[in-house]
């Protein structure tokens, strides 16, 4: 094992990323929008179709959709990943990436998703299934699971609903700032208070969106991301933790496999949380942000919702988070862990326009599964961090 | 301890939950009692398993009240941690969903639904409301 806890650090970059039809997208397909995000993400890169040999997806009710994509695009991969942690699964895609990549087993790696779960369906597709001892109860999973573990820590530590609203409120400020936002309109700490109860203690405004939306990334050895059209955005280090599948079975409902996933990236990046310029965390329900931060070492265990007042993570404040807007205010068509790579390459890069963070250089990406059961951190970095 | 077990582990939980009583497995190298039935114990593979019958108490490890557009009247979830040490997920019937608390000392009850017998929890004899 090398002194990154045997990750390759810094050996694989993202070459190309985007986005595609976040929003409504009437008409299309899931996988004709996860298509349309890996054709931008490869002209990004300035790589051609033919150019891919390894592929990384998961569709939301596609379960071979590993097939599908290599059969739409005309892909003949050699190694292909459909792993499904939930809506983490493409922050775990990177790893076996980054081990493929640089073992050599392959040299071009897509990694894609798309949901038409707005204009399709009107609500939330996951490929979840409940327990069969659970479902009689109709949990309104993922939904209650995330309540509960908002309760669990209002109760233990006295986080407010004001504090849950903060997070809102922050990801719509940054919303404001990204023409791409599916919701810009002006959001107040009042407003989230009195919206519509959905589960105690979680008003719609807690709630990650429902859109449609595609996103893609291209990985390829390091070397040959200095070649191409785009400033190579480098992945230092990653980490991954599933610590259950239903929330009854969840150890701690206050701390999350984030602990873990986060050691792990940590190390391997040999970077400290205080180095992180910019934060994308996949922030399905407010109380994600708050488990995050604390579980990720922003702040301590307890301490997030009191972290995320003052404005301390929305634009102008000292911890960028999640600088599109997130899954409560940019997109959310049903696995958002991909974006949170996108938004870090377009930071890392220095192209986000009117929100860009100034001089960000380092990014910590985190990614969420099921009802907090999977956990996955990448840490990115631009060529000075190597 | 029953022997009375001959069922594979979910269809045996039901046919205990039938009869009117609530038995878990028990892993006899360890001591534990977990829920959901399985045919291991989690963590350490063990398959020599029995079923105790547990007391049905328990305390309100979360909760939560889900919301619906009436009349479709609200619900209670919640997460139980019995007085044996496993946690399991279902509702508080009484008190009302919103008056349900964390720590709230809780019984559990068997009830017909849909046709098939379910945990439910009612409030523990002298636990006050606003405990």
């Amino acid at each position: 094992m090398n002194a990154h806890g045997g990750f390759p650090r810094g050996q694989t970059a993202i070459a190309g990323a985007a986005t595609f039809g976040i929003g409504e997208s009437p008409g299309f397909e899931a996988i004709d929008l996860a298509a349309q995000a890996s054709l931008a993400a490869l002209r990004d890169a300035g790589l051609a179709v033919g150019d891919v040999d390894a592929l990384f997806v998961g569709l939301p009710q596609d379960y071979l959709s590993g097939l599908t994509l290599a059969e739409y695009l005309g892909v003949r991969p050699k190694l292909t990943d459909n792993n499904r942690t939930g809506g983490s699964s493409f922050l775990t895609h990177t790893v076996w990436a980054a081990l493929a990549l640089s073992a050599g087993m392959c040299d071009v790696a897509l990694i894609a998703y798309g949901s038409n779960q707005r204009t399709g369906a009107g609500r939330l597709v996951s490929s979840w299934r409940g327990s069969p001892f659970e479902e009689a109860y109709q949990p309104a999973m993922p939904l209650a699971g995330y309540a509960l573990a908002a309760a669990r820590h209002m109760h233990e530590y006295g986080t407010m609903r004001e504090q849950l609203a903060e997070v809102a409120v922050a990801a719509r400020r940054w919303a404001q700032l990204n023409p791409e936002a599916f919701k810009r309109d002006p959001l107040t700490v009042g407003e989230c208070l009195d919206a519509r109860m959905v589960a105690e203690p979680l008003t719609v405004r807690d709630c990650c969106l429902v859109t449609d939306g595609a996103a893609a990334i291209v990985m390829t050895r390091a070397d040959r991301a200095r070649d191409l059209e785009r400033p190579p955005v480098f992945l230092l280090g990653a980490g991954s933790a599933v610590t259950h599948k239903e929330i009854a079975q969840m150890p701690d409902l206050t701390v999350t496999g984030a602990v873990k996933s986060g050691r792990q990236a940590y190390k391997a990046a040999g970077v400290t949380p205080s180095e992180i310029d910019i934060v994308q965390l996949y922030d399905a329900f407010t109380i994600n942000t708050i488990l995050f931060l604390e579980d990720l070492g922003f702040c301590s265990k307890g301490e997030g919702g009191r972290f995320v007042g003052e404005s301390r993570i929305a634009p102008g404040g000292p911890l960028p988070v999640n600088t599109n807007g997130g899954g409560l205010s940019c997109v959310h068509p049903g696995m958002y862990g991909l974006f949170t790579l996108v938004e870090a390459v377009v930071q890392l890069r220095g192209s986000a326009g009117a929100r860009q963070v100034e001089g960000a250089k380092l990014a910590l990406c985190h990614g969420n599964g099921g009802v907090l059961s999977s956990q996955a951190t990448n840490i990115l970095g631009t060529e000075e961090t190597l | 301890m029953d022997e009375s077990a001959t069922l594979t582990p979910g269809p045996q939980f039901m046919r205990f939950l039938d009869d009117g009583r609530i038995l878990l497995q028990r892993s006899r190298a360890t001591g534990r009692i977990f829920h959901y039935p399985r045919v291991a114990e989690p963590g350490t593979g063990s398959t020599d398993l029995d079923w105790v019958e547990v007391s049905g108490r328990g305390r309100v490890y979360s909760t939560t009240v889900i919301r619906r557009r009436p009349p479709e009247p609200d619900r209670n979830i919640a997460l139980i941690d019995l007085d044996e040490g496993p946690r399991l997920l279902s509702r508080v019937e009484d008190p009302a969903p919103d008056q349900v608390h964390i720590g709230m000392r809780v019984q559990a009850r068997i009830v017909e639904e849909e046709a098939a017998p379910l945990i439910v929890f009612v409030r523990a004899n002298g636990e006050d409301a606003q405990a």
